[in-house]
């Protein structure tokens, strides 16, 4: 794939005293920190920790309740269209696989030649050729998955969000997805993800995140996060120790709210 | 019961041998139905959606408001469209009363509501699901409405039904505003209750059973067509798992 990007990059991208707020509880709490163009960054932390919100934050789908979100490179450009997502649950239409990526590069106002141009691309590189034709929604986990990456893929994104993009994938999908990611970042995207897998974190980051309750408890280069986290409570997330399943909040000092 | 009998045997053989007059009936009646269907379609696909995707000021009213509309007394919408028709009407000039054209317009009324509300449930539904996608495409509502339109259109067929199911069993507003003249604006429901007050049950009854074989055809047509497409589009009733969160170990 060549070209991902499109002019100059929009990174870096500063999180300045970032936090959320939904139904009443805060769920990201105040985090600041600056995303540079280059390194992978993998958000690791327990379920609920807030990584997929720290993402949509970051995306811009939703607002944050205080602090700011700046590309620092956009200079006065629109960040959005820079920038693509992969979620949790792929997001299928009802149409065709070819359709499903050809709908994403119309909405980005891709020219329909070059659409089928890159559509044919990708779906060639993520192995799903064979399935062009085939509604989207028949396709297995894996191969949806590997559908909404391709759809990103084709946008050509500078910044690429992926979260849990292998989550209940098997060994060889996991592989495959993986080498898609690579292959993406190969042509210049900066990847964005996050993970519970923490043999993938080190695979794929050379950057982690920790959030533990809607704080961003760590963010260090991935050789010295796996040699041995600073913070407690990132060293026994890693050794795999629950804790989540630490009830009181007293004993549980760093999220204090 | 031999009454019945009789009139039974004589339906029949008014159907077999396709009586002009009936046909006659069962052809405007066909085409006062469908013809306010489809301009109820045209008007509450786009109305419904955008009722869905937009957001604004007394946008839960309206939404409440179409919701009882769907319930609309036919004879209260006859009398509406029959004051606005009528000579001295606001729209009594057109010159309207009475013509197949008025019992179109008193039915898409009845019927605009039941595509629209059925509409805004279904691209409401889906829009829950894509939102997020779209808008990390680019997409606002207003992009939205036509990718969704089409996304949804097997579940948008059903509210499609739904409408013709309306438009063909009512009597009331076509009764009022058609004035079930013979030749002229005489459709199955009101020829039905007409023979039944005259006590010509054969005739009532013929009509009442053309009239449940096309409602059962035009539905079990419609459900065999969904079914097919969507089988095309989904690969059956087969539900793809939904990716759930790892269980951490
Ligand atoms: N719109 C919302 N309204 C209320 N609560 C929300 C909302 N969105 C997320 N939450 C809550 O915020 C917390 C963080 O959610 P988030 O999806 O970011 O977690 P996560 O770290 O991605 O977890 P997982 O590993 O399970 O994917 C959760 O407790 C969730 O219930
Ligand atoms: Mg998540």
């Amino acid at each position: 794939m060549t070209d991902a990007v499109n002019g100059a990059s929009i990174l870096p991208l500063d999180l300045a005293g970032v936090s959320f707020a939904a139904g009443g509880r805060r769920l990201i709490k105040d985090v600041t920190c600056t995303f540079e163009a280059g390194p992978r960054t993998a958000v690791i932390g327990p379920n609920g920790a807030g990584k997929s919100l720290l993402l949509r934050l970051c995306h811009g789908l939703i607002a944050p309740a205080a602090g700011r979100v700046v590309w620092r490179g956009a200079r006065g450009r629109d960040p959005a269209p820079f920038q693509a997502m992969v979620f949790q649950r792929p997001v299928m239409l009802r149409r065709s696989v070819t359709a499903n990526v050809d709908a994403a590069l119309a909405l980005r106002g891709v020219p329909r030649p070059e659409r089928r141009a890159r559509t044919a691309e990708v779906l060639e590189r993520t192995g799903l050729a064979r399935f062009a034709h085939q509604p989207a929604r028949v396709l297995s986990f894996g191969e949806q998955q590997k559908l909404a990456l391709a759809r990103a893929w084709a946008l050509r994104p500078q910044v690429l969000f992926l979260d849990e993009p292998t989550a209940s994938l098997d060994p060889a999908a996991t592989h495959a997805v993986e080498e898609i990611i690579d292959a993406i970042r190969g042509a210049g995207t900066r990847i964005l993800m996050t993970t519970h897998d923490l043999g993938q974190a080190r695979r794929m980051a050379d950057e982690i995140v920790f959030l533990h309750r809607g704080r961003m408890l760590e963010k260090a280069p991935a050789a010295d996060f796996f040699a041995g986290p600073r913070n407690d409570l990132a060293q026994a997330f890693v050794r795999g120790e629950l804790l989540w399943w630490r009830k009181r909040p007293s004993r549980d000092p760093a999220t204090e709210p | 019961m031999t009454d019945f009998g009789d009139a039974f045997t004589t339906a029949l053989s008014l159907v077999v041998t396709l009586d002009p007059d009936l046909a006659e009936i069962v052809g405007l009646s066909l085409r006062v139905s469908l013809g306010a269907v489809a301009v109820a379609t045209v008007i509450g696909l786009p109305a419904g959606a955008a009722l869905a995707l937009f957001r604004f000021p007394g946008r839960h009213g309206a939404v409440i408001l179409l919701n009882a509309l769907m319930g609309l007394p036919p004879v209260v919408v006859g009398l509406i469209v029959y004051l606005l028709l009528s000579r001295a009407g606001p729209l009594g000039v057109l010159g309207l009363l009475f013509t197949p054209t008025a019992m179109v317009i008193a039915q898409v009324l009845l019927v605009a509501p039941i595509v629209a509300a059925l509409t805004r449930q279904v691209i409401e539904d889906l829009w829950a699901e894509y939102e997020e996608q779209l808008k990390s495409l680019g997409a606002g509502p207003g992009r939205a409405l036509g990718m969704l339109l089409w996304d949804g259109r097997f579940s948008l067929l059903t509210a499609v039904l739904a409408g013709f199911g309306r438009a063909s069993a009512e009597v009331g507003a076509v009764m009022i505003v058609g004035g079930n003249i013979d030749h002229v604006t005489r459709v199955m429901t009101t020829a039905i209750a007409l023979e039944v007050s005259k006590g010509d049950l054969a005739l009532a009854l013929g009509l009442g059973l053309i009239l449940i074989v096309l409602s059962v055809s035009v539905n079990g047509a419609a459900f065999l067509l969904k079914e097919a497409a969507e089988r095309s589009q989904t690969g059956g009733p087969r539900q793809v798992p939904r990716g759930e969160d790892p269980a951490l170990p």
